[in-house]
C-alpha cells in the first residue's frame, strides 16, 4: 500500500491529495499546523488551516494570500484524501493534521502540547495508524511543573522584584508564549507593558474576540514611573539589546523550555528562567504516542533520533526524519520555541 | 538543607557580585551556626572526601529511573552536569519527612565515609526520595563536588568582612589554614586568640596582575626588583615549634607530598614563614626541570624513590612573611628580602633556594632580559616594587607578572564537543590539529579564548557541518582554522602526535586563512628545540 505521507526535499507530502503539510518551499497547496514561522511560510500558492490561524497567518504572510479556514474535526475532501483538523494546545489556531486515504490514517502533529494552558485550545489525542510527531524535548530530563505552579513561581519572582525596587522583564515569544502568558497573569499585575513585536499580533488577536487582557506598547515616549508595578513582556531578540537599558533597574526571566537545564539561563545572564513550554515534554509526548494508538511512528524537529530510538526498544516501530523545522536536535534555538 | 540551597540558587542565578556579596553577607548573617563552618569549608576548598564516585551515582540513578545507560549519556552531554543530570531525571519524592539542615547531611558523609557501597546506596537512594528538586541538585553537588556558581574565597572573605565587621585581609587569614568544620563554630574561627594556637596557619598569598609592558607609570627602573616567574607550583614553607607546613596556593597542606622539604625542618629556624614556588631541579645543573617533571609528583601521595630520583623537587624562595615568629608582611620588600638573604644562606641546603634577582639598570635593557626567560626555563618576569609591603589576593600596584607572548601555530578544528555549566548543550570543547604530510594529525584540545557570539557561531557551524558522531564528540569538515597559543612544549609519547602543550587555548579565529595553509607538525616539532 502506498503511503499516505511521504518525506520530500519541499515537506510532508500527500500524492492521493497532492498536496503538502508545512512545506519550507513554496508548493501550490500548503496545509499549515500553526502559524510560526518555520511552519508557515511565505510563497504558497494556496494555504488550508483552522480558522482561527486564518487572522495570524494573514497577519504574518499578508491580507492577499488565498487561504481558507476550517473548524476543527472538519473533514475537507482534496482528492482522494480526507483531511481535518484536530486542536494541539501550542498556540492559537494551532492544529494537528489529519489524513485518511482508502481507510489509511496518519496525523502529522505539527507543534503540541498536552496541557491545556487556557488560551491555545485543548490537545487531543486522535486515533491513527501512524502518527508523525516533533520532539522539540524528546529526553527525560524536559518534565514541566504544572503550569499553576509555574505561574505561581513567576508571580513570587514579579512580587520579589517589587519588594527589591526592580522592573519585571519577562521574555516571551511574541506568537503564542506572550499570550498564554497574558492571559494566564491578567490578575496577578496591574498593567502590562510590551515591546512592538508582541502589540501587533496581541491588538490583531483581541480585534478577533480573544480573552485577553489590555496591553500598552512600550514607546521612547513611555515614562520611566509606568515599568513600576507592571509587567513588561519582551520577545527574545530585544535581550542583550540597548532597547532593554531603559527598564534599569530590572530582573530578566526568560520563559521557555530550555531554562529547565540552569546553564542556558545562566548563559543568557537571565535572574530567572522558567522552564514554561509550549510543546510536549517527554512524558507528554510517550503519553500521546501510546494514546494514538499508532503502529508506526516518526520522530521529527528535535531529539528525534533519541526518541525514536527509545520508541523501538519499547517495541513500536519507529524512525527519525528530518525535516526543515529545526533539522535536528542541535538546531533547536536557544529561546525561541 | 532549604536555606543554603537557596543561596547556592541565588549565588549561581546572579551575575552581578554585589548582588552575590549581599546574598552571601544575608546568609551568613542568618543561616544555622552549625551550617555557617561548613558553608565556609565547601566554599574555600575543604569540602569533606567523595563517598562515592560519579559512575555509582549514575548507575543508582538509571536504576530507580529505570532508564537504559544510553539515554542517561544523551541526558547528561545535554545537561553538562552530572548532579543536575540526576535531579532531573529522579522520579518525584515519596517520603514527607522533616527538612533537614545542611550540617545534618554533611555529618553524614563523614560517618559514611568508611561504610559498604551498600550502606552508601542505601543512604542516597534515601536521601533522594526525601529531597526536593533543588535541594537534590545541591545534595548532588556537595557529592560530586564543584558549584561552579562564580563564587571565588575573596568573594566569601568580602561577605564575612561585611557580615563581622572585620577587615578582609583579616579574615582572610583568620580562616586559612587548618580547621574543622564539624569542631569549630565561626566565632571560634574569627576570633583571633583561639586559632592563634593553630601552629600549620599560612598567610594569605599576595598575587600579581599581569603587565602588558613597563610604561612610565611603573616609574624608576630602580624602584622594582625583578625576578624570573617560574611555572611551578606556589606553596608556603612553614616551621613552627618544632614542626614544618607546606601549603599549596589552593590553601591545601601538602608537606608530606615533598619528602626532600620535609627535611629542612632540622635546619629551618623555628617561627618563620616562606612564600615560593616548588620545583622539579635539576641541582647538577642549577636549572629547573621542565614541568611537565613536576607533572609526575602533582597527585601522587606516596612517591616511589624512582621519582624522587627522576623529579626531585627543591623550594625557590621569594619572601620572607614571618620571622622570629613575628608576622612581618608591612616591613618594605627590601627589608624581607635581605632578612630571607641571610636565612636561605643559613640554611644552606641544596632543597631550599633563592628566586635570584635579575640585575638591569632600564626598561628596555629588562625587556631583552624578558625574551630570553624560555633559556632559563621560566615564563617571563616578575616586578615587584621595593617599597611595598606583602599584601593579600590579587592587587594592582605592587607586584606585576610580566610574562612572555606565548608560542601560537594555527590550526583546524577537527572535532567538537558540548561543553558544561553555562556553556552546557553548546559545542564549546575543541580538538585541533595541524597537517602532517596530507594528514591532519590532532594535537591539542582548547576550551577557551572565543567571545560568547563566536563560540554562537562556531556551534551554529558545528551543527550543520558534522560528518560523524561518536557519542558526545562531533567530527566536523576541516574548515575553521585558529591561531593557537600555548605557554610551552615538551615530547610526549602518551599523544599521538608525540607532543605535549602547556596551557593550550584559542588566541583568535583565522577567518582569513585557509586550511591549506596552517601549521605542520614539524613546525611544532622545531618548537621543541627552542
Amino acid at each position: 500500500m502506498e503511503p499516505v505521507l511521504t518525506f520530500t526535499d519541499k515537506g510532508i507530502y500527500c500524492a492521493a491529495g497532492d498536496f503538502y503539510i508545512d512545506p519550507w518551499k513554496p508548493v501550490p497547496r500548503a496545509v499549515i499546523t500553526h502559524a510560526h514561522s518555520d511552519h508557515a511560510r511565505p510563497g504558497n500558492q494556496h494555504y488550508l488551516c483552522t480558522k482561527d490561524s486564518v487572522p495570524v497567518l494573514q497577519l504574518r504572510l499578508g491580507q492577499d494570500i488565498s487561504v481558507q479556514g476550517l473548524a476543527y474535526g472538519e473533514q475537507i475532501y482534496i482528492n482522494g484524501a480526507t483531511v481535518s483538523f484536530h486542536p494541539a494546545g501550542h498556540m492559537i489556531g494551532s492544529a494537528q493534521v489529519k489524513v485518511t486515504v482508502n481507510g489509511q490514517t496518519w496525523v502529522a502533529s505539527g507543534d503540541y502540547k498536552t496541557e491545556n494552558d487556557g488560551i491555545s485550545g485543548a490537545f487531543e489525542p486522535v486515533k491513527c495508524h501512524v502518527f508523525i510527531t516533533e520532539s522539540t524535548f524528546g529526553l527525560p530530563i524536559y518534565h514541566w511543573k504544572p503550569q499553576s505552579a509555574m505561574l505561581g513561581d513567576i508571580r513570587s519572582w514579579i512580587h520579589e522584584n517589587q519588594q527589591a525596587g526592580k522592573n519585571s522583564v519577562l521574555v516571551a515569544y511574541s506568537l503564542g508564549k506572550a499570550q498564554r502568558l497574558l492571559y494566564n497573569l491578567q490578575h496577578a499585575v496591574p498593567k502590562f507593558l510590551v515591546h512592538g513585536a508582541i502589540f501587533n499580533a496581541h491588538e490583531m488577536l483581541r480585534s478577533q474576540g480573544w480573552p485577553l487582557p489590555p496591553v500598552e506598547l512600550i514607546t521612547p515616549q513611555t515614562p520611566k514611573e509606568d515599568f513600576k508595578n507592571s509587567l513588561i513582556i519582551a520577545p527574545p531578540s530585544a535581550t542583550g539589546s540597548s532597547w532593554m537599558r531603559r527598564f534599569l533597574p530590572y530582573a530578566l526571566g526568560i520563559c521557555s523550555g530550555w531554562m529547565q537545564v540552569r546553564g542556558n539561563a545562566r548563559r543568557q545572564n537571565a535572574d530567572a528562567g522558567f522552564a514554561i513550554s509550549d510543546h510536549a515534554d517527554w512524558p507528554g509526548l510517550l503519553q500521546t504516542i501510546k494514546a494514538t494508538g499508532a503502529e508506526k511512528v516518526f520522530a521529527t524537529h528535535g531529539f528525534s533520533s533519541v526518541l525514536a530510538r527509545y520508541l523501538q526498544e519499547n517495541g513500536l516501530e519507529a524512525e527519525e526524519v528530518k525535516t526543515a523545522f529545526g533539522a535536528e536536535e542541535d538546531d533547536t534555538p536557544v529561546i525561541a520555541e | 538543607m532549604q536555606h543554603f540551597s537557596q543561596l547556592v540558587f541565588t549565588l549561581a542565578q546572579s551575575t552581578k557580585t554585589n548582588e552575590k556579596l549581599d546574598a552571601l553577607s544575608r546568609y551568613f548573617a542568618t543561616a544555622d551556626e552549625k551550617d555557617k563552618p561548613w558553608v565556609l569549608a565547601l566554599f574555600s576548598g575543604r569540602r569533606p572526601k567523595r563517598i562515592v564516585n560519579s559512575t555509582l551515582m549514575k548507575q543508582w540513578c538509571m536504576e530507580v529511573s529505570g532508564l537504559p545507560e544510553w539515554l542517561f549519556s544523551e541526558c547528561y552531554h545535554t545537561v553538562g552536569d552530572l548532579g543536575e543530570t540526576i535531579a532531573l531525571l529522579l522520579p518525584p519524592p515519596n517520603t514527607t519527612t522533616a527538612p533537614k539542615p545542611l550540617h545534618y547531611w554533611l555529618d553524614r558523609f563523614l560517618q559514611l565515609e568508611k561504610a559498604s557501597e551498600a550502606e552508601k546506596s542505601a543512604f542516597i537512594r534515601n536521601a533522594w526520595d526525601q529531597l526536593q528538586h533543588t535541594e537534590r541538585f545541591v545534595f548532588n553537588k556537595l557529592i560530586t563536588g564543584g558549584f561552579r556558581i562564580g563564587v571565588s574565597q575573596s568573594m566569601i572573605v568580602n561577605a564575612l568582612a561585611r557580615t563581622y565587621n572585620i577587615a578582609p585581609a583579616i579574615i582572610s587569614h583568620m580562616i586559612s589554614g587548618n580547621w574543622d568544620p564539624q569542631q569549630t563554630t565561626l566565632s571560634e574561627l574569627l576570633n583571633e586568640e583561639a586559632r592563634n594556637t593553630d601552629d600549620s596557619r599560612p598567610y594569605p598569598f599576595f598575587l600579581a596582575y599581569a603587565l602588558e609592558s613597563p610604561r612610565g607609570e611603573l616609574g624608576e627602573p630602580d624602584e622594582w626588583q625583578a625576578e624570573w616567574k617560574w611555572d611551578g607550583i606556589r606553596g608556603q614553607l612553614i616551621r613552627r615549634n618544632g614542626q614544618l607546613f607546606i601549603w599549596s596556593r589552593g590553601e591545601e597542606l601538602i608537606t608530606e607530598k615533598f619528602p626532600e622539604l620535609t627535611a629542612l625542618l632540622s635546619f629551618l629556624p623555628d617561627g618563620v614563614a616562606i612564600d615560593g614556588e616548588i620545583l622539579t631541579y635539576d641541582q647538577e645543573n642549577d636549572r629547573p626541570l621542565p614541568f611537565q617533571a613536576l607533572q609526575t609528583r602533582i597527585g601522587r601521595k606516596n612517591v616511589t624513590r624512582k621519582q624522587l630520583q627522576e623529579a626531585p623537587v627543591a623550594f625557590l624562595s621569594y619572601d620572607l612573611l614571618e620571622y622570629e615568629g613575628e608576622d612581618i608582611r608591612a616591613l618594605p620588600l627590601q627589608d624581607r628580602r635581605a632578612l630571607l638573604e641571610k636565612l636561605v644562606a643559613a640554611v644552606h641546603q641544596p632543597a631550599l633556594k633563592i628566586s635570584p634577582v635579575v640585575a638591569y639598570s632600564d626598561w628596555p635593557q629588562l625587556a631583552a632580559l624578558r625574551e630570553q626567560s624560555r633559556n632559563n626555563g621560566s615564563e617571563g618576569l616578575m616586578l615587584k616594587r621595593r617599597s611595598s609591603a606583602y599584601l593579600v589576593g590579587r592587587k594592582r600596584g605592587d607586584w606585576w607578572k610580566w610574562k612572555i607572548d606565548p608560542f601560537t601555530v594555527d590550526a583546524v578544528m577537527i572535532y567538537a564537543q558540548k561543553g558544561h555549566g553555562r556553556r552546557s548543550n553548546l559545542y564549546t570543547d575543541y580538538t585541533f590539529a595541524v597537517w602532517n604530510g596530507d594528514q591532519l594529525v590532532p594535537f591539542a584540545k582548547a576550551y577557551s579564548g572565543l567571545t560568547d557570539k563566536e563560540i554562537a557561531e562556531v556551534d551554529n557551524w558545528v551543527k550543520r557541518n558534522s560528518i560523524e558522531k561518536f557519542g558526545p564528540v562531533r567530527t566536523v569538515k576541516p574548515e575553521l582554522v585558529f591561531e593557537i597559543a600555548f605557554e610551552g612544549i615538551a615530547a610526549s609519547n602518551r599523544h599521538k602526535s608525540g607532543i605535549a602543550l602547556r596551557f593550550p587555548r584559542i588566541h583568535r579565529w583565522r577567518k582569513d586563512k585557509p586550511v591549506e595553509e596552517i601549521n605542520t607538525l614539524d613546525d611544532l616539532r622545531q618548537l621543541l628545540r627552542v
